[in-house]
């Protein structure tokens, strides 16, 4: 459904998207991260990189700057970092009126109205679809100010341990998709061709998968046998 | 290029030695948790000063003409009266900061709450019987509600519900907890995919 949510939009379609992780969950959304990011650029679409989690964005940037490079994408012209600003409730309030109030500049402190595609973007009306990298509860926040109050359409990318907390939003039709976990993120690298750390992961996930499900059948067996001698 | 190189080996270092814990607590362990905690907080005292403390107090305050100065005042002075709780005769001041920031959270969250969760969430259960899903979605709705409502005696119909409630939630705790025995594997295969391709270049 993510794939299907970009795949959808035409050319120049601006694509905001929201690191709010940091390096401890890495390993599982970094992976989607770079997937996303390669399908926007090749499909020749708009990036805006922002976050709430300030120790996440260099994590962004190092994404950002590697897959830009990979499809010889212009800083200014298909892509813009914001950077991380406090207060991501009001910010989220804030950009349904003009996203200028918060991010006037850049993360290097460029005025975004030297960026020629940023002069088109104002509100959640000029942002065709928000990605959020979600390992906390910022999610939560997207969807009931940036969803519920200005319609806009967005998609998540969740490490395994919230996902489980956003299906029940991609249930009621309040989120386009969720990429969840590893696995999520190998799903879209292989629908993308591009495989990538994710999908590298997969064979030790299986294996340790299908070995915690042999430990619960013995810890199950023993259970029963002990039950039975009482 | 020397600075990612000495980089990846303090953190190859500290990963083994967080990872030592596995065998038991030890000296190396504690120096990397204490690593950890220190460096994590004084990024945040920097973080704090630059992203919110200078660019939008001191240097608005500085650029800033009129009313659109004067009113800084105000978050400058119930910040600064925030710390009043490190005095305990004064400590009683922090409550009007506490109060003014519960007010907003309060204010912006119920509304979100309602608009965006609740109405949303009760929508998507009000669905017509026509699928097996519906039904599924319909049936573990109203038993899960039934297994809260405590004002009777769960006997009967109600024990049935409840009994049947029961089933879904740890169904619902089954598929939590499989989607965190997923992550947690992942962490670990970030960090050995670290140790092997960053460090020692074996993969």
């Amino acid at each position: 459904m993510c794939f299907e949510a970009i795949e959808r939009l035409p050319k120049n379609s601006v694509v905001m998207i929201s690191i709010d992780y940091d390096a401890a969950s890495e390993p599982e959304l970094q992976p989607m991260l770079v997937a996303v990011l390669r399908h926007c650029f090749a499909k020749d679409l708009k990036v805006i990189l922002m976050g709430h989690w300030a120790l996440g964005l260099p994590l962004g940037e190092i994404a950002l700057n590697q897959v830009a490079r990979e499809y010889k994408k212009v800083y200014g012209e298909d892509y813009v970092n914001l950077g991380y600003r406090p207060g991501y409730v009001a910010q989220m309030v804030g950009i349904g009126r003009e996203i200028r109030d918060f991010f006037a500049v850049d993360y290097k402190g460029i005025p975004i109205d030297s960026f020629p595609f940023m002069r088109q973007v104002h509100t959640y009306n000029d942002i065709d679809i928000l990605f959020g990298l979600e390992a906390g509860a910022t999610g939560d926040a997207w969807v009931q100010y940036a969803g519920a109050r200005f319609n806009q359409k967005m998609f998540f990318g969740a490490t395994g341990v919230v996902a489980p907390d956003y299906f029940p939003y991609l249930q009621a039709k309040q989120i386009e998709g969720i990429i969840a976990g590893l696995q999520g993120a190998a799903e879209y690298e292989t629908l993308i061709k591009q495989a990538g750390s994710a999908i590298l992961g997969m064979p030790a996930q299986s294996v340790v998968h299908g070995l915690i499900i042999l430990f619960i059948i013995i810890g199950n067996i023993g259970y029963l046998l002990t039950r039975k001698k009482k | 290029m020397i600075g990612n190189i000495i980089g990846t080996w303090i953190a190859a270092t500290l990963t083994i030695a967080i990872l030592s814990f596995l065998y038991r607590d030890n000296p190396l362990y504690k120096l990397a948790e204490h690593l950890y905690v220190g460096v994590s907080a004084g990024f945040w005292v920097i973080y704090v000063w630059s992203f919110d403390v200078k660019p939008m107090l001191i240097d608005r305050f500085v650029s800033a003409t009129g009313i659109e100065k004067w009113i800084l005042l105000v978050p400058a002075i119930l910040g600064i009266i925030m710390l009043s709780r490190w005095i305990p005769q004064y400590g009683w001041i922090s409550r009007i900061p506490i109060s003014f920031t519960v007010g907003i959270g309060a204010g912006l969250g119920i509304t979100a709450s309602i608009q965006g969760f609740i109405l949303p969430q009760i929508q998507a259960t009000l669905l017509p019987l026509n699928t097996i899903n519906n039904i599924i979605i319909v049936i573990g709705f109203i038993t899960t509600v039934f297994y809260f409502y405590f004002s009777r005696e769960h006997k009967g119909f109600l024990k049935i519900s409840s009994r049947l409630g029961v089933i879904f939630i740890m169904v619902a705790f089954g598929a939590s907890f499989g989607y965190t025995v997923m992550a947690r594997i992942s962490l670990l295969i970030g960090r050995v995919y670290f140790l092997l391709h960053d460090w020692l270049h074996i993969l």
